[in-house]
């Protein structure tokens, strides 16, 4: 029983830190203090779980399971929280909505996100991604008198809970095919019998419910317009943490029935087909759009279809692969987004063309952007080229060179939208007057851009983290330290 | 002899036919006696019932009382917070009743959990309190100042005295 709630910790701590964010703000309602609680809380859930990394277990009654991988999404989603509430300050401000609540539902959706990967039994599963999906709508709609912000919450509400009861029918009907609701239960119970039409009925359903999360080809017509109207902040925080959330949930459930699945050529098939249509048809709607926001939005459909490669692969390199992807993507992205956020503000400097001449006045900014923009893109020296190249890598291994070999293309198309912003910050003469950023978070996004660049040179370290954390998300019914 | 056997043949294929009946049948069955008895009984009551419509027979309330303009009114939208409140405890209620079953399975760990779990939820409604939602009096627009300087309190965001009569809701 004390094993449990030590394996548990970083979980317990978050919940136990949002209550009390909420406890803070309902005795001082003071937004820029619990600002500072918040970032301090991410702090010191991300802390906990590098210093609770090598502890691995399933926890209360097999609910939970904790291991190197939960503990790698944690941080990523710790470092997804606190630079998305470290950023959004200035936004929030400026649209003049700085509510204290918006980072307590922030600091909630990070705790449906650690549920989510944690989860072992599938009603800890649906529990986590409700957590996350609710406070997400919130977010959405945080700017209320915003006819824009109310739109992109009631589409996202609406589609999310949708999607949520497709995932719930596919875990009742996985549950009336085998009768059990724990995911390595499961596993076993198929191995012994045979898995039924009924039971493939409900994986094909669970997994919709996750494709429709990390915004995948037939189920990504939300994402723009949720992008488009959300406070920038929050459509930076569900591009990365809230996708990264989805695919440790994925997965975890894909490597539960991994015997199952490499068997099957239909699922590999059908993946596969996902993946492509995802790439090419995020990639082809980006090109032709001079809004940044709606870019940036088909872009991370983009980018889940270069990560769908790796679960298309179905080896554990591909898995790890999608791990550092993860990682990598959380810092460009939200630096991406947290830039057009910077210069977004009242002005409605949103196009692309409204950038121009920026690095003549904020070459610092200017500069951070570019490399966001170069990496998002896969140039080589920065981290999104270690991501695709894993990823990629993985799937040639396992003989989907065809899929790899479109993934390339796909990211050479890209490259085109990617550049253009570089080349408006840096080759065009700036109209208007000179943009207004305070310096301190220039400085900010520079550091996020060195980190991407060390992602880039020195990936090994990281890697070889990947590798060990999947380890333990491979064995099914191990217990204990 | 014949037809005797010929008769028999046909008793037996039609024993077996009933025996043939699956679960789904015997549903049907009972579907198809259902939709009968109740059709069987309005068509009789429709022919020998007597036949004497007046207006007071259309009205809403038979025993008199007179309904004033629509039901498509607006009320007060503070009933929606009063019942999201509710339903907290609503719900804490059915958690609380499977956690009454395995108490005693459990031990002195179960209880120290739901008393966690009940104060998580006080928090709430205390929460709702302090920003002023229980309040049935209108409070002003609440538009927060915003604070000039980090750490500095902004502008009081409830008004404790009524600006204006309450409406009746």
């Amino acid at each position: 029983m004390p094993n449990d709630y030590l394996l548990s910790l970083p979980i317990l701590a978050a919940a136990g830190w949002s209550v009390l964010l909420i406890i803070l703000e309902a005795m001082l309602s003071r937004a820029a203090l619990t600002r500072v609680f918040a970032m301090l809380g991410f702090a010191l859930v991300g802390g906990l779980s590098v210093i609770g990394f090598p502890l691995q277990g399933l926890a209360f009654s097999e609910m939970l399971r904790i291991g190197g991988f939960q503990h790698f999404a944690n941080i990523i989603f710790c470092l997804s929280g606190l630079l998305v509430v470290a950023l959004s300050e200035k936004y929030l401000d400026d649209e003049n909505v700085h509510y204290g609540e918006y980072y307590i539902v922030a600091f909630i959706s990070v705790v449906g996100m650690m549920l989510l990967a944690a989860a072992a039994n599938m009603a800890i599963l649906f529990i986590g991604l409700e957590m996350m999906s609710i406070a997400l709508y919130v977010l959405a709609g945080l700017m209320r008198r915003d006819v824009r912000s109310n739109e992109a919450a009631m589409k996202y509400f609406l589609l999310g809970a949708f999607a949520s009861g497709l995932l719930l029918y596919g875990i009742s009907l996985i549950y009336g095919a085998t009768g059990e609701l724990a995911l390595h239960k499961i596993a076993i119970a198929i191995q012994t019998g045979s898995a039924s039409m009924l039971f493939w009925i409900g994986f094909g359903l669970l997994i919709t419910g996750f494709l429709f999360k990390i915004s995948a080809v037939p189920f990504h017509q939300w994402t723009p317009d949720v992008y488009d109207g959300s406070p920038t902040p929050a459509a930076a925080f569900m591009s990365t943490g809230a996708k990264a959330a989805a695919f440790s949930a994925l997965i975890v459930v894909v490597t539960n029935f991994s015997t199952l699945l490499q068997n099957s050529p239909t699922w590999s098939l059908v993946i596969s087909s996902i993946a492509l249509a995802t790439m090419v048809v995020g990639n082809i709607a980006a090109l032709a759009q001079e809004n940044l926001k709606r870019m940036l939005a088909y872009s991370s459909v983009a980018h889940a279809g270069y990560m769908l490669v790796g679960i298309a692969a179905a080896t554990p390199d591909g898995y790890s692969g999608i791990m550092f992807y993860t990682l990598v993507y959380t810092l460009m992205n939200i630096g991406a987004f947290g830039v057009v956020a910077l210069l977004e503000s009242k002005e409605n400097l949103l196009l692309a063309s409204d950038y121009a001449g920026l690095f003549k006045h904020r070459p610092m900014l200017a500069g951070a952007m570019a490399v966001f923009m170069l990496s998002l893109a896969g140039v080589p020296p920065l981290g999104g080229f270690i991501g695709k190249y894993k990823v990629f890598a993985a799937a040639v291994d396992a003989k989907l060179t065809w899929l790899a070999l479109a993934g390339v293309l796909a990211s050479a198309v890209s490259a085109y939208y990617y550049l253009r912003v570089v080349y408006f910050m840096f080759m065009r003469d700036p109209v208007g007057e000179a943009i207004s950023a305070p310096a301190t978070s220039s400085l900010a996004f520079a550091l996020i851009a060195v980190a991407v660049v060390l992602l880039g040179v020195f990936p090994t370290e990281i890697l070889r983290i990947t590798d060990a954390a999947l380890k333990f998300a491979q064995l099914p019914t191990q217990t204990g330290f | 002899m014949i037809y005797i056997n010929g008769l028999n043949i046909e008793t037996k294929t039609t024993s077996r036919m009933d025996a043939q009946l699956t679960e789904f049948g015997k549903v049907f069955l009972f579907l198809l006696v259902g939709v009968v008895f109740v059709a069987a009984g309005f068509i009789t009551s429709s022919l020998i019932r007597p036949h004497r419509p007046y207006d007071e027979k259309l009205s809403t309330y038979e025993c008199g009382e007179e309904p004033k303009g629509t039901a498509w009114v607006q009320f007060n939208i503070r009933f929606y917070v009063i019942a999201l409140i509710f339903i907290i405890f609503d719900v804490e209620l059915l958690f609380l009743f499977p956690w009454a079953t395995v108490f005693k399975k459990i031990g002195p760990v179960a209880l120290i959990e739901a008393v966690v779990f009940i104060s998580i939820l006080a928090i709430g409604l205390a929460y709702a309190w302090a920003k002023g939602d229980l309040n049935w009096v209108v409070p002003q627009p609440n538009r927060p100042k915003l604070p000039e300087k980090k750490f500095d309190k902004p502008a009081k965001k409830k008004v404790a005295e009524p600006a204006e009569p309450a409406p009746t809701a």
